[in-house]
């Protein structure tokens, strides 16, 4: 009774008001919608805007107050300071290796363990991996370290790539499971009965399915190798340093210079958020898989 | 006793599994590798008393009651809890009000939220320097746009009543993406029947969010408190970039000792230790927390 009155009521009421009415109301919801959007997205922009602010301002631009907000001589004189003080295109081939091949492992192991699990149901080693993710990065790094130690490969790039598998397996494992819980399973069974085995209905038949998946794991597996600080930061020696070891050890050494130091910021950080643009929607699927599943 | 299981199971879904073991052999073996023999060695380290350099020696929980006196260590929990608190409700509440807005339609939008997560795919370290640059006192640009609104300086990082706030300024900057991508996977899966019958009842704004969208959305609201939780209590880089954990101990939480700990002082015995207290603590409170999930999916 009570909701039929209501409808009544409403529907009168918008009968009653005038159309000019409603299309004010939808142009202050959109600027509304406008003003919302901008001001969620004004802290991102602006300290990435500072960063490539500082990087191409001189030394003069960089240490004036009131801050200098778009150089008044844009230079490049920055990015040349990082390169000739440091091994910095070294240290990128570092990252590049180390990141890579973590990456590349974790695709070949975690892709068909993320297939094995959805299909055995093999919750124990996904428990694992989950377990994993809670748990800090100091907690593998000490008794790695000390076994590297043992072994004689601390500072070695392989020390590295070890340790990185911590970060890239686990990302790589959660979103491919993910992903083939919800591919359909009609097709791979039609492939089973006509023959193929398990292995030939895997590469056949899911993994051609699933490769947005595989693309979307191993982006975010390559993005969060490639910044991480700690490992490299306890693990690496002079020669094998990472990006952001780089870039840490920069800031302690010439703490004055604010330009080359948010160069190489900007150096380091620049693949990762061009990474993030290009493929945003599958990165945005992928998180949302991933974090919700790692829960 | 021997053989009972695959009986249970059925012989027809045992031998199904079975085809799949080799699946996950060689992720199994790297996950012992990196993940389960790392955490057994750092239980047996913990009840050695070991510096490096010099030879171990047994000395079983001896430096887990060191730990309950340890000043250092007791200070530094009551620390990790204001950040994490911090850490954890102000990217909750912006994450989802970004939410709400990418939920909409509007021109570019991919585009803009790819710009929107950026901060939580940045190179942390890199992102903390800018903040440092960002946070002086004298040059930085913070206290320059305080001074437009007429606010006094601030001190940011470099006094001890402000460090802890200032450095979650960061750290809100850099998870807010990721809370926002998990309650847009929530908000995109809201049903619409619902929300149809109750506009026909005639139900208001706050009564429609209250009693369909809250409780539709709160079992992922649960999974990004606990993700959230999770990290900020191991947040490391931020905190070791800007401040290393000063001034003093001030911004020390127990990552950051913990670090200290082992590879400043060397003390890998008592470093373990305090791993394995805070890893106890890590998984006590997502357990806790996946609890309460469990409860909020029931009484839906």
């Amino acid at each position: 009774m009570d909701g039929v009155t209501t409808t009544a009521a409403s529907r009168a009421r918008i009968a009653g008001s005038s159309r000019l009415e409603a299309r004010t109301r939808r142009f202050l919801g959109r600027v509304l919608l406008g003003f919302s959007v901008v001001v969620i997205l004004s802290p991102a922009v602006f300290v990435l805007f500072w960063m490539l602010s500082l990087a191409f301002k001189n030394e003069l631009d960089n240490t004036a107050y009131p801050p200098v907000f778009i150089p008044t001589a844009p230079t490049l004189a920055n990015f040349q300071t990082v390169f000739k003080n440091s091994p910095f295109f070294q240290y990128t081939i570092n990252s590049v290796i180390v990141s890579g091949s973590a990456t590349i492992i974790a695709i070949l192991a975690g892709v068909p363990a993320g297939y094995g699990i959805a299909k055995a149901k093999a919750t124990g080693l996904a428990v694992l991996v989950m377990i994993a993710r809670m748990t800090p990065g100091l907690s593998f790094l000490l008794p790695l370290f000390m076994l590297f130690r043992f072994i004689g490969i601390n500072g070695s790039l392989l020390s590295l790539v070890i340790t990185h598998m911590v970060i890239t397996l686990p990302v790589v494992v959660w979103v491919m499971i993910g992903f083939y819980e919800d591919i359909h399973p009609e097709l791979e069974e039609a492939a089973l009965i006509d023959g193929c085995n398990v292995w030939q209905a895997f590469l056949k038949v899911a993994m051609p399915l699933s490769k947005p998946g595989i693309a979307v794991s191993g982006i975010l597996a390559f993005i969060f190798s490639w910044n991480n600080f700690l490992f490299g930061a306890v693990l690496a020696g002079k020669a094998t340093r990472t990006l952001p070891v780089a870039v840490y050890n920069s800031l302690t050494f010439e703490q004055i210079s604010w330009g080359p130091l948010a160069a190489s910021a900007l150096i380091v950080t620049l693949p990762a958020l061009l990474l993030t643009i290009f493929f945003q929607r599958h990165i945005v699927t992928g998180l949302a898989a991933g974090g919700i599943k790692g829960g | 006793m021997k053989g009972g299981r695959p009986r249970v199971m059925g012989g027809k879904a045992y031998a199904r599994r079975s085809k799949y073991v080799m699946f996950i052999v060689p992720a199994t073996i790297i996950t012992i590798a990196v993940i389960l023999f790392p955490w057994v060695f750092t239980l047996w380290m913990s009840l050695n008393d070991w510096t490096i350099g010099s030879s171990q020696i047994f000395v079983g929980l001896d430096n887990f009651t060191k730990l309950a006196t340890d000043q250092r260590f007791l200070s530094s929990i009551p620390r990790t809890m204001y950040y994490t608190v911090l850490a954890v409700v102000l990217p909750v509440i912006f994450g989802t009000l970004a939410a709400v807005v990418f939920n909409q339609h509007f021109p570019l939008r991919g585009l803009l939220r790819g710009i929107f997560i950026m901060p939580m795919m940045a190179t942390p370290v890199a992102i903390a320097l800018v903040w440092t640059m960002m946070f002086h006192p004298q040059l930085g640009v913070l206290n320059y746009m305080l001074s437009l609104v007429g606010i006094p300086e601030q001190m940011w990082v470099y006094s001890q009543d402000t460090v802890i706030p200032a450095l979650v300024m960061v750290e809100i900057w850099n998870w807010t993406p990721l809370i926002m991508v998990i309650m847009l996977g929530g908000l995109a899966v809201l049903p619409i029947e619902p929300y149809e019958s109750a506009v026909i009842d005639g139900a208001n704004p706050w009564n429609i969010f209250w009693h369909i969208t809250f409780p539709l959305v709160l079992p992922f609201l649960m999974v990004a408190v606990i993700l959230r939780t999770i990290d900020a209590l191991k947040a490391f880089d931020t905190i070791f970039v800007i401040t290393q954990g000063g001034p003093g101990t001030a911004s020390e939480t127990i990552n950051i000792l913990l670090y200290l700990q082992a590879f400043a002082y060397y003390k890998i015995g008592s470093a373990s230790a305090m791993v394995v207290v805070f890893f106890v603590i890590i998984v006590l409170l997502s357990l806790v927390m996946l609890y309460v999930r469990q409860k909020t999916l029931w009484t839906e």
